[in-house]
């Protein structure tokens, strides 16, 4: 975003209108790290796609379970972001040696590939606590359904033991994760965008909003995901390159007024003489 | 630019329109339905060996009690809770008397507390544990309603009822009701308790917990049981058949059906021109499978040609593999364009070692969502617009040139006005 800023100032200093610029920024960036950290944070997780806990961004949700559950949170991402999930499982106080893994599906529950971080890790035994990461790829407002690219709807976090001793199954656990996200701004805005986000189960809520009267509100009937992110889902429509684009445009013309005032000399030219 | 920001809000005007106005017909009902109250039965084994003294210096028994009375008390408004006892009643050592032993100690309903913890109190270990008939009768108590069911099972020793396997019968339980879970707790479990127990709660989707102390059994019986109250999609069931044309046709919404080892089933699913399908299933391993496995999802035509696919394949210990896809339907300049049938088609490779029970199939969860379809992309960047210093570059390089020739030609033509 800092360049975004840094051409704001600029755009200012050349007298434009900054309205485009710093209104509908304001509006659509994505949301930061929300300032109710750990208020109300979820302290349990789902056990399957259909029950995971709903989290959001920035905000640090624990569990308890036992070694063996799998353990399902699952976190709204918009266009522009790049989620990165951290996973902390605290283990009991005797164990064998055993391998924890973080996997991170879209709303289509197809599984998301991480660029870095550690998914897997195995803990040593007797270790106290593993740290799993991941580091996702840039989520795009649109791409070709034959590319399982991230789309901005519902991602959902699993934690799990893939690898113990028998003996092990069962003990009790607590999990901590927490999914913080980076602004990628304007180099990841693709054309395009999908009608609806990737949220499970939309199709369904949104045909019920449309039909509810108030009065039924009350008695909200559950739903697959009814996730969203602080200020809601990005239209779309805004990126830095309006700025970048702008500005160009007015460099241009600057350079095209100084280019033909080279050619004119400075002042009346002084080969025409008196009274021309 | 005044122009540009203007196209900019009606872009945006026209995209909330767009978002909100519009309505999605043919949806499943069954999602939309009052959410019924969820049930949840404790079974609570009452067999002899609860009478050991090794939980926090009280006995097993002792312990439970104490953790029903507190959940009893945290029990949320509008969970129907019931208790079903195993071994509580018979004393003899007549096997096949002792494996009948289960009995209702408190109906499935609205909870009355102090009822309840009464009954409770009356409790002491006796006989054997009939963990399968138990889970049997559990399930027919929760019979009824379209809300979620659970079943909190608390064992100390394995079952002592053979040759019905508990964990046949939870698998079977399970593919006869949809949205069933077994959560299991084992007390102080030795090896065969824990294999058996954990078994019943993979068959059913459930969670397995190892209890060595009072604490623990109250946190997560409690758990459990605010667990069952947190309202949830309740799926329809539906059976895809073995090729397109006989398949059932779904609108959106949830659905569960079985699937074995090695079979296809295919669904219907009708998309309007300028709507977008979204499909996800996924293929639970709910007994003993082999470490690597997939699934496949494809989108067919009704003439065989394959639109778009979903695959995954994994390896390890898993719960599920899943995969989904998308499919926009172009636009149509025809009004009344017919509705494509799309065919779904979901196919497996799990396999099992001999031995492991292949029927009732594993349990395929599969959502459908048909929604508005995405405006696509024209250009890489958004709205084409350009970013970078090789832009600001390139610009400033043309206006600059595009200048000075401007200027030349110009004074060019001030030259030749001149001379004429």
């Amino acid at each position: 975003m800092s360049i975004t800023r840094v051409l704001s100032a600029a755009l200012l200093a050349v007298g434009l209108p900054v309205g485009l610029a710093a209104g509908p920024a304001a509006a659509d960036s994505s949301p930061s790290p929300s300032a109710s950290q750990d208020s109300g944070a979820p302290t349990q997780a789902g056990t399957s796609f259909r029950t995971a806990t709903e989290i959001d961004q920035g905000q640090q949700a624990t569990a308890s379970g036992s070694t063996g559950d799998y353990l399902y949170w699952s976190f709204p991402a918009d266009a522009g972001q790049r989620p990165d999930v951290k996973a902390t499982v605290k283990l009991p106080a005797a164990h064998a040696a055993q391998t924890w893994q973080l996997d991170v599906y879209d709303g289509l529950r197809r599984r998301q590939a991480c660029q870095y971080g550690a998914q897997t890790r195995t803990a040593a035994q007797g270790a106290t606590s593993v740290e799993l990461a991941c580091v996702m790829r840039t989520v795009r407002a649109w791409s070709e359904p034959w590319a399982d690219d991230p789309l901005p709807g519902t991602y959902y976090i699993r934690l799990t033991v893939v690898d113990l001793t028998s003996a092990d199954l069962g003990q009790p656990v607590s999990a901590e994760v927490r999914v913080d996200s980076k602004d990628i701004g304007g180099s990841a805005a693709v054309d395009g965008s999908l009608a609806k986000p990737l949220v499970p189960g939309i199709a369904v809520t949104s045909a019920a909003d449309d039909g509810a009267s108030p009065a039924t509100e009350s008695a909200k009937p559950a739903v697959l995901s009814g996730i969203e992110p602080d200020g809601g889902w990005s239209s779309g429509w805004w990126s830095d390159r309006w700025v970048w684009t702008g500005i160009g445009g007015v460099l241009a013309a600057l350079a095209g007024i100084g280019g033909y005032a080279l050619t004119r000399g400075a002042g009346r030219p002084s080969r025409v003489p008196p009274g021309a | 630019m005044i122009r540009t920001h203007r196209l900019a809000a009606g872009v945006c005007a026209l995209l909330a329109a767009l978002a909100g106005g519009i309505a999605f017909p043919g949806q499943a009902v069954a999602d939309e339905t009052e959410q019924a109250a969820p049930k949840v039965e404790l079974v609570l084994d009452v067999s002899g060996s609860m009478r050991t003294a090794d939980i926090d210096g009280g006995t097993r028994m002792a312990a439970a009690k104490q953790a029903f009375n507190e959940v009893l008390d945290a029990t949320p408004e509008g969970v129907q809770l019931g208790i079903r006892t195993l071994g509580a009643n018979y004393r003899g050592n007549d096997r096949k008397e002792g494996c009948k032993d289960t009995a209702q100690l408190y109906p499935v309903g609205t909870l009355d507390r102090t009822e309840a913890k009464t009954a409770v109190a009356t409790l002491t270990p006796t006989g054997w544990t009939p963990i399968g008939p138990a889970l049997l009768k559990a399930a027919d108590d929760l019979q009824g309603g379209s809300g979620t069911r659970r079943i909190v099972l608390i064992s100390d020793g394995e079952d002592t009822c053979q040759p019905l396997d508990p964990c046949e019968v939870a698998r079977e339980i399970a593919a006869k009701g949809v949205g069933l879970t077994i959560d299991t707790l084992g007390l102080v479990p030795d090896a065969k308790t824990r294999d058996q127990l954990s078994c019943i709660a993979d068959a059913t989707g459930g969670t397995y917990t190892s209890v060595q102390h009072k604490e623990e059994l109250t946190d997560r019986v409690g758990q459990l049981v605010h667990r069952a109250a947190d309202p949830v999609v309740t799926p329809v069931a539906t059976e895809g058949t073995d090729q397109c044309s006989s398949a059932p046709t779904l609108k959106s919404g949830l659905y569960t059906d079985r699937e074995e080892f090695g079979q296809q089933r295919w669904y219907k699913v009708a998309v309007d021109p300028g709507q977008e399908l979204r499909a996800s299933v996924s293929v639970a391993a709910d007994r003993a499978v082999n470490a690597d496995y997939g699934v496949l999802l494809r989108a067919v035509t009704v003439h065989g040609r394959e639109i778009v696919r979903g695959e995954a394949s994994g390896l390890g210990r898993t719960d599920v593999i899943s995969t989904g896809l998308r499919y926009p339907k172009a636009e149509s300049d025809d009004e009344d364009a017919a509705p494509e049938t799309v065919c779904l088609q979901v196919t497996n490779s799990f396999s099992a070692a001999s031995g492991v029970k292949t029927s009732p199939g594993l349990p395929v969860e599969l959502t459908v969502d048909v929604v508005d379809g995405p405006s696509q992309a024209s250009d890489v960047a958004s709205f084409g617009l350009g970013r970078g210093w090789w832009l600001l570059g390139a610009l400033v390089l043309t206006g600059f040139l595009a200048g000075l020739v401007w200027g030349w030609v110009s004074r060019w033509r001030i030259a030749v006005w001149r001379s004429n």
